[in-house]
């Protein structure tokens, strides 16, 4: 029996915080899908959250996301018509109906992609996703891990424009033909990738991933109300580690290849004083040293902080003179797993590091 | 360096004198319907009573003509303070209905200007909504070609609507400003006269904050022009022959001519003035600052000295910017507060400038919160046998509730569950209780009513430098805006060995030939005594 439970704007909410928090720095704020939400609330839409486990095992599950460079998001902004077409294109591609509609990252705003899209097509959204995070690469996903079908994928922009990549010879070859569809249109473009059946759903997607990025926002509300530190609440509640706390002293940063690179410098204050912390991104964090050492990498969940609020602070929203917390969260277990490293782990982004956990 | 600081408030005009770091004088006068004669009386006061001054006159109140007799006194600068362009905005008022141009189409469509506005405050401002096909790809392209004709389109409605106020953003418009300015030069055309602010003139990356502070600033440049006129000509008639600069944000001033284009700019200056100014007459640097206006509380936090500024988003009026502004909560609650139902309800309707009048203890028929706190004896103004007559309940009530509002407000602005000071500033600070939760001790300080007006005096003075430079390395040419900044600030009278950097920013333009980075550096440093050599014109 399939019980579908309907999310209330509420939720919306706390689930833009949270996703934001897990964006580590990436995936795009929240806010703009969340502004999308409300106007949609607004209109009567009310979305039903799935979970996964009420999968039939071959219902059909469409994966969305919103793909790009973060920055082109803050001025192209995302519009639920974008992402419904793309989930429309694929089922007439396909020949095929969906059953419901789940997340690739529930990092960023990709976490609300499938309410937007839901709310739309009215199909309910299921309680998952296959990063438990975000991350800039197609490869990068619990999917790709456990070598599942890679195609077909759609992709479509504000233009009417519209692409689908039939067949690719690897992740990182759809990653390569997906990723120079997304520059053409301006690095910004609406994309569903390889459906997925129920049973894949539940057998290699990360569960449960959007109730605990509504939970997550949750704790920053309520130690905002208890005038608690949220930063704590956080490293609390999700078993996270303080690793810095400082002042953004210097931020580089180069829109390339359809991504956001670069690097920032803290310099500590407080317990601090005196050390410098230094995050390098892609799109989101990858790698933190702490004078000059490699303190954290990817795949642990690097996320920077306002030191007061607990609102995250995006890669692309980083600047001179903020008080920022970095701090680190466990990543799901299938991204620690020899295979998960080899996609996901510090070399996967160019970095010649051992991957050490700072949780191990 | 002698300077004079004005903070022109809704409800009174303070002004001071400072002779370096010494308040010599300082004056408390109630701000006119026409703001110039409220300044000049503040001027006149600070100049015939100052200490020394042959035949001190008693203070004077009336509206001002020309000083009676040349002041004998000689001022390196004056800088004004106010909070007009955001009261105007609290209380809604002053607000010019605007038309929004959006330049994107087809992107950006189901997030239309004001989408994130308060209601009542869009209601009030949105004239004319036009969404146009055009803007740019972050690597300079065009998404679709700028759609010419239906500028024209929409000049014949901003036209037969009679809005005089225009706002355009364009996506990407800090990278490549064309659309707007295409469309600005469309606009003079078909609509000559009316006033345009361009988005890429005021803020950086991100389509819905920029567009917001353009559309905010459409709607208070009338107000704008207005004050700065009312400013200079109260000057002029005080024969003072300093130059003239508005406070800004981020505590530095800039030149009024320059000022009046950008209201928004001026927006957070009074929170940061009477927060500077309250760091520097209490000797303190970490405490929360409670500032009790005439018509509207500010509640901030001081560390290290400055306002502790609020990270990326910054809501002014319910409307999110992306200015660099203190971190400030403001309470519809002053001293011309109106009391209603029975003492139930305290503003934040304000007869603000109109205290002197209307308030009860003034002999005017208004209750206003200041009329509470004669009769509840927590200060003696006016005629307190004017307000004898209130009942002991009604009084009781509306004191409850104004402090039920500065305690909530107070809680609001506190991140630490440790106590804190409270300093409180302000000519309402009367309004403040003794004790609160969370606040280890009220701190009053001298001149604790011209708080604003010593803020404004100390207002630093700042260099930016916004420019692209080419085939440099980023080091390289952060270094080289960094040096021009300086010695932009030395030139506009900072004292070098005081100067800070405060922003630090570059973009990549991929777009351009040979490696083009365009680089904004702002650095700020404090007054420099020389600075009457180094003025420019």
């Amino acid at each position: 029996m399939t019980t579908l439970r309907p999310v209330s704007v509420e939720e919306i909410e706390s689930l833009a915080i949270g996703a934001w928090i897990l964006g580590t720095g990436g995936g795009g704020s929240p806010y703009l899908a969340l502004l999308n939400m409300r106007e949609l609330y607004r209109q009567g839409a009310v979305v039903s959250l799935m979970d996964p486990m009420d999968l039939a095992d071959d219902d059909l599950v469409a994966v969305v996301s919103n793909m790009g460079a973060p920055l082109v998001g803050q001025e192209r902004l995302t519009d639920p018509k974008t992402i419904a077409s793309a989930v429309t294109m694929m089922e007439e591609y396909l020949g095929r109906g969906f059953r419901a509609i789940m997340s690739l990252e529930i990092g960023g705003g990709n976490a609300i992609q499938p309410f937007m899209a839901a709310a739309l097509l009215g199909r309910p959204v299921v309680d998952a996703d296959c990063m438990g995070r975000a991350f800039p690469e197609a490869q990068m996903t619990s999917f790709a891990i456990h070598d599942l079908q890679m195609y077909p994928l759609v992709l479509v922009d504000v233009r009417d424009n519209a692409v689908v990549v039939a067949r690719a010879a690897s992740w990182k070859w759809m990653e390569r033909l997906s990723r120079t569809a997304c520059v053409a249109v301006g690095s910004i473009a609406a994309t569903c990738k390889a459906p997925r059946t129920g049973k894949e759903v539940k057998e290699c997607a990360i569960l449960g991933s959007t109730s605990k990025a509504i939970r997550l926002g949750q704790t920053v509300q309520s130690a905002r109300r208890a005038h608690r530190d949220p930063i704590e609440a956080i490293v609390e509640a999700e078993g996270g580690q303080l690793l810095f706390a400082g002042k953004i002293a210097d931020v580089a940063r180069r829109a390339t290849e359809g991504f956001l690179r670069g690097t920032a410098r803290i310099d500590g204050l407080g317990e601090h004083r005196g050390r410098a912390f230094e995050l390098a991104f892609q799109n989101e964090f990858a790698v933190g040293w702490l004078d000059g050492a490699p303190r954290v990498m990817t795949p642990d969940l690097i996320c920077v902080m306002d030191t007061v609020s607990g609102d995250a602070i995006g890669t692309e929203t980083l600047r001179y003179g903020q008080r920022v917390s970095v701090v680190a969260l466990p990543a799901p277990p299938v991204l620690l797993t020899p295979k998960g490293l080899e996609h996901v782990g510090p070399r996967a982004f160019g970095y010649d590091l051992e991957f050490q956990s700072v949780f191990a | 360096m002698k300077r004079i600081g004005i903070d022109v408030g809704g409800t009174n005009t303070d002004a001071v004198q400072l002779d370096g770091d010494t308040v010599v004088h300082a004056v408390k006068t109630p701000t006119t319907a026409d703001v110039t004669g409220g300044i000049t009386s503040a001027l006149r006061a600070l100049i015939e009573e100052r200490p020394g001054f042959p035949g001190a006159l008693p203070s004077v109140g009336g509206l001002g003509g020309p000083a009676a007799r040349p002041p004998m006194l000689t001022i390196d600068a004056v800088m004004i303070g106010t909070t007009h362009f955001t009261n105007a905005v609290v209380q809604r008022r002053d607000l010019t209905r605007v038309a929004a141009i959006r330049i994107g189409l087809p992107a950006s469509a189901s997030l239309p200007p004001f989408v994130d506005w308060p209601e009542d405050l869009a209601a009030l401002v949105r004239g004319e909504v036009v969404m146009l096909e055009g803007g740019h790809e972050y690597d300079g392209r065009p998404i679709v070609p700028f759609d010419d004709k239906g500028m024209r389109e929409a000049c014949r409605r901003i036209r037969s609507a009679g809005i005089t106020s225009v706002a355009i953003a364009s996506v990407f418009s800090p990278l490549n400003a064309e659309c707007e300015t295409r469309a600005a030069a469309i606009l003079q055309e078909e609509c000559p006269g009316v006033a345009v602010t361009l988005s890429h003139q005021l803020g950086r990356i991100g389509l819905l904050e920029r567009e917001n502070a353009a559309l905010l600033n459409a709607a208070l440049i009338p107000l704008a022009r207005r004050t700065a006129r009312a400013f200079s000509e109260a000057l002029r008639r005080s024969g003072l022959a300093a130059p003239l600069y508005l406070t800004q944000n981020d505590g530095t001033v800039a030149l009024a001519a320059t000022a009046e284009a950008f209201p928004v700019y001026s927006f957070a200056s009074g929170p940061t003035n009477s927060m500077r100014g309250a760091a520097f007459l209490s000797g303190l640097s970490d405490a929360i600052v409670i500032d009790v206006g005439g018509t509207t509380t500010d509640v901030g936090s001081l560390r290290h000295g400055f306002p502790r500024e609020a990270n990326s988003v910054v809501e002014v009026g319910g409307v999110r910017t992306l200015f660099r502004m203190p971190d400030v909560l403001s309470l519809g609650l002053g001293g011309g507060s109106l009391v209603a139902d029975d003492g139930q309800g305290v503003g934040p309707q304000s007869v603000g400038y109109r205290l002197v009048d209307e308030g009860r203890v003034f002999g005017g028929r208004t209750l206003t919160a200041t009329d509470v706190a004669v009769a509840a004896g927590l200060i003696d103004l006016g005629d307190r046998r004017r307000v004898a007559d209130l009942p002991a309940d009604l009084v009781k009530r509306a004191l409850a509730r104004m402090h039920a509002t500065i305690e909530e407000g107070v809680d609001r602005m506190k991140t630490d569950a440790r106590e804190e000071p409270l300093i409180a500033v302000g000519g309402g600070c009367f309004l403040v209780p003794e004790h609160l939760p969370g606040v280890s001790e009220v701190i009053h300080v001298r001149h604790q009513a011209v708080a604003n007006a010593v803020g404004a005096a100390i207002a630093q003075v700042s260099g930016e430098v916004d420019q692209i430079f080419q085939n440099l390395g980023r080091e390289v040419a952060i270094a080289e805006a960094r040096r021009i900044a300086e010695e932009r600030a030395v030139t506009a009278g900072a004292d070098r060995a005081t100067l800070e950097t405060v922003d630090v920013e570059d973009l990549p333009l991929a777009y351009l030939p040979g490696h083009s980075l365009r680089v904004r550096v702002r650095v700020v440093g404090d007054i420099g005594q020389d600075v009457s050599k180094e003025r420019p014109r």
